[in-house]
């Protein structure tokens, strides 16, 4: 099973990254669950959301204590939250960041990272710095969970015809440049 | 209540439902009464006034246009001796 | 009924009431429970769904609004939380009393104060009387299944009586997991429409909930009574009908884990899940564990529960309530009264846990099952995991 905690502040959208996930996964025929930090939000404040992906049915109502995957949407929180708390020993920390895989390793004692600037390829493709879609790109790259495609209706379902093609084309292009450690 | 639902609970309609509509109509109110309202019809005008004010809703127009109290209802409050304007309904013993 | 599709379960609950082709929803949106009547205000907006939406100012009102709808015969639905189910406190006795099959979706929410919008069983732990049929949902899937099987249960005229499916607040209700959807046609043939046994109509005048004197009121007590008693046996033949139809087979008491276990869990409510997985890992180091979930809270199958604990040694009962001042939380004086005249008791250990939204995980579970083994809970109640000085 691979748990996944999703770092983000507020309005940047990792409940909505944690849904299309779990969303997409289940349209593969695979088992997931998706699911806040519940409670009210206010805007800009250091939020949490949580995925489990399985081959079979998951049998487990708790938040993520020790995941495989952390995903930071927003590189700020690296200097307010510990992001990689209770992370396993091999687990992965997909960040947005413009610093180097190797940089951010050596400065948090990360076990394996993949960084990617999603904010840059948000503003590039999107036009705005909204970067919850194009980091899942970095984290299916980075974990192999699901295939880029298989995000493809999801995100047109979930954003339209207009931002739909573009939020998967941020999300394939990080998908393009993001490498593990 | 009607004597009807004074049955064991297997009979009591569904929530204990009322289906005998205007059961209440049965119900005699005018059986404790002392007094009782008589109209002198040299005063009445037929204005009506005590039907409006009575509150078991007993009093009724009949065919000559006077306002008799249905006893079986009236319970003699008086409302109707206290508000008619000519003073034609009087109280008296039952 | 091909593929089952992600999604909040929020909406997969109000897809089964617009499935179950309700005429009233009569709501008052409060946390956890905003979801599921949104969707459905936004089915009848856009005529999906050919019901009438009443936006209510109270929960108070929304509650009476259902009674009298479904006194007109319309099949009705609403869905509250935590004090909106407190503020409706007084018109479940009169939707029961006046025996109208109303059903009603609890997201449940912990009482203030503090203000807590966060999921226990509180709220409806202190709606346990209201002679309502009263359910528990484990998972999204169940949330869906369940509320339709509820309105089968609540119109079927040997019940009459309103339902509710509790649903846990946003451990489910704001939980994105598969669920599959069963095919319109096959609902219609499983819910036909509703039946009304008595109706408000100007052609046929009657009066619903008049006046009961002490020579009737314990009659109509009587009869309602009977009626809850009764849909036990209602509840099981429509689970099974639905196993039969949908191939997902419901009981009011399920079990899980080793047969004739020693020390058994009894959970009610999502945690059921969570055990679950605890239960397997310690059955794979060796112990002799299971687990029972109460599926059915109201009227409580008392056989089916003690043939499921039938040998247990040991139950660890878990209560996501509290009921101050007698000790035990509210599902652990169910059981220690019914087991008073066993002559085969076993010992019982009841830890109230997850009040107001905190996680209860399944190193808890584990912790509590080795805490038994040595006898180090509360003979009386532990209250999991709450900070003390002491």
């Amino acid at each position: 099973m691979w748990e996944i905690r999703l770092h983000g502040r507020g309005g940047q959208g990792a409940v909505t990254s944690a849904e299309l996930l779990a969303r997409a996964a289940i349209a593969t025929g695979k088992f997931a669950q998706a699911f806040p930090s519940f409670g009210p939000e206010r805007r800009g404040a250091p939020v949490q959301a949580f995925v489990r992906v399985d081959d079979k049915r998951i049998l487990k109502r708790e938040k993520i204590y020790e995941p495989d995957v952390v995903m930071v949407l927003d590189p700020t929180l690296l200097d307010v939250v510990n992001v990689a708390e209770g992370l396993k020993p091999e687990g992965i920390v997909v960040v947005n960041s413009s610093k180097s895989n190797q940089e951010l390793k050596e400065k948090h004692k990360w076990p394996n990272v993949a960084a990617v600037n999603a904010t840059r390829i948000a503003v590039d493709i999107l036009s705005v710095p909204i970067t919850n879609t194009t980091m899942i790109g970095a984290l299916l790259k980075a974990s192999g969970i699901l295939r880029a495609e298989d995000m493809e209706e999801v995100i047109l379902d979930r954003f339209g015809s207009k931002l739909g093609p573009k939020n998967f084309n941020a999300l394939s292009k990080a998908f393009e440049v993001t490498s593990l450690n | 209540m009607s004597d009807l639902a004074i049955c064991a609970w297997q009979k009591l309609e569904l929530g204990t439902a009322i289906t005998s509509p205007g059961n209440a109509a049965e119900l005699r109110t005018g059986d404790w009464k002392t007094l009782r309202p008589e109209t002198d019809r040299e005063k009445c005008i037929k204005c009506g006034l005590c039907s409006v004010y009575c509150p078991e809703f007993c009093i009724s127009e009949n065919e000559e246009g006077y306002y008799p109290a249905d006893l079986f209802y009236c319970k003699g409050c008086g409302i109707c001796a206290n508000e008619c304007p000519k003073q034609a309904i009087s109280m008296i013993m039952d | 009924m091909t593929k089952a599709i992600g999604l909040e379960v929020s909406l997969a609950i109000a897809e089964a009431v617009k499935q179950a082709n309700v005429d009233i929803v009569a709501a008052y949106p409060i946390t956890p429970q905003t979801h599921i009547v949104e969707e459905l205000s936004v089915y009848v907006a856009n005529g999906e769904l050919d019901a009438e939406y009443v936006p209510v100012e109270s929960e108070h009102t929304a509650m009476s609004a259902c009674v009298g709808s479904s006194a007109a015969g319309a099949r009705t639905y609403t869905a509250t939380a935590a004090q909106g189910l407190a503020l409706m406190h007084e018109i479940l006795y009169i939707a029961s009393g006046m025996r109208l099959p109303i059903v009603m979706t609890v997201a449940n929410r912990a009482l203030s104060a503090p203000i807590s919008i966060w999921n226990d069983h509180g709220d409806i732990m202190s709606e346990r009387d209201i002679g309502w049929v009263q359910i528990f949902a484990e998972n999204g899937q169940e949330a869906y299944d369940l509320t339709i099987a509820a309105f089968k249960i609540a119109e079927d005229h040997r019940v009459l009586l309103p339902v509710c499916v509790n649903v846990d607040g946003f451990i489910l209700t704001h939980m994105i997991e598969p669920v599959l959807f069963i095919d319109q046609k096959k609902i219609d043939a499983f819910l036909p429409p509703f039946k009304p046994a008595m109706t408000l109509n100007p052609d046929k005048p009657v009066t619903m909930g008049p006046v009961g004197v002490p020579e009737v009121y314990m009659e109509s007590r009587k009869q309602c009574e009977e009626a809850i008693m009764g849909s036990r046996q209602v509840v099981a033949e429509v689970f099974s009908q639905w196993g039969q139809s949908f191939g997902r087979d419901y009981k009011l008491i399920e079990t899980n884990g080793q047969p004739r276990a020693k020390v058994l869990f009894v959970t009610m409510g999502s945690q059921g899940e969570t055990t679950m997985t605890a239960v397997q890992d310690l059955s794979e180091s060796g112990e002799s564990v299971g687990q029972v979930r109460i599926r059915l809270w109201r009227p409580f199958p008392r056989e089916e529960f003690l043939e499921a604990i039938a040998g247990a040694e040991e139950l660890i009962v878990i209560d996501r309530a509290l009921s101050p001042g007698v000790y035990n939380g509210p599902v652990a004086q169910e059981i220690k009264a019914l087991l008073y005249e066993q002559p085969q008791k076993p010992k019982i250990h009841n830890v109230i846990a997850g009040l107001g939204g905190r996680d209860v995980t399944v190193k808890d579970f584990k912790k509590m099952y080795e805490m038994s083994r040595k006898n180090e809970l509360d003979p009386n109640y532990t209250i999991w995991g709450v900070r003390s000085d002491a």
